[in-house]
């Protein structure tokens, strides 16, 4: 299955990019793809990254084809 | 004023002062209203190891955050009685000194206008997937996490 994944602020620049699509195999969790990625990007600060998928926050779910993975580094709005 | 429709929210660079008093001026006709309520975001000028910050770079996951600044609106309304209310928030480069936030209640009376206010902000700070990146006097970056 393939799903997008997308980097935002210092997650973006650890990665190197904004945006990208990965063949995954069915049956993984947010959760996985999570440890995943930070472990392949070596993210600073673990404990802070969150992850949206298709834009609501949460990690205990199943990927399912197409769906958007968004890596967030902490808020810093306003 | 229809609070169902998602509103733009996001403004390119720093919002210029004239839209707040453009903001005031359009609310005159509506003299249901006793009490304004506004917050304005500054960018402040901190110092962090020796180096001033110049300016922030704000960026944001748009389409998850337009459905957040809906969500807190819909909320909003349900717990305050507000008459309307307004959110500007800069996306890209705003220097120190200019805004980047801007929040307008409006109610009959102050206390809902200034309690639906705070809400907004705390809530926007909160929740709200937008990042900042300091940029410092020397070019160099770090990134802003809210406190």
């Amino acid at each position: 299955m393939k799903i997008r994944l997308r980097y935002f602020g210092m997650i973006a620049e650890s990665a190197g990019k904004n945006d990208e699509v990965l063949e995954l195999n069915d049956g993984i969790s947010a959760k996985e793809l999570k440890a995943r990625q930070i472990e392949r990007f070596e993210l600073p600060d673990p404990e802070s990254v969150q992850i949206a998928v298709n834009q609501n926050l949460e990690e205990e779910v199943e990927l399912k084809d197409g769906d958007e993975v968004a890596f967030l580094p902490p808020f810093a709005g306003g | 004023m229809d609070k169902k429709k998602p509103k733009k929210v996001f403004v390119q660079g720093a919002i210029p002062p004239e839209k707040i008093a453009g903001s005031i001026a359009n609310h005159q006709s509506k003299t249901n209203i006793g009490a304004h309520s506004i917050f304005l975001g500054q960018i402040r000028a901190d110092e962090i190891e020796g180096k001033t910050v110049a300016a922030i770079d704000y960026s944001a996951y748009e389409e998850m955050a337009e459905k957040v600044f809906h969500e807190i609106r819909e909320t909003a309304f349900s717990k305050f009685d507000i008459t309307c209310a307004h959110i500007y928030h800069s996306l890209g480069t705003v220097k120190t000194g200019e805004l980047c936030l801007f929040v307008f209640t409006s109610s009959a009376h102050r206390k809902i206008a200034i309690e639906a206010c705070n809400y907004f902000v705390e809530e926007i700070k909160a929740k709200v997937p937008i990042f900042g990146k300091e940029i410092f006097e020397d070019e160099t970056h770090q990134w802003k996490v809210n406190k």
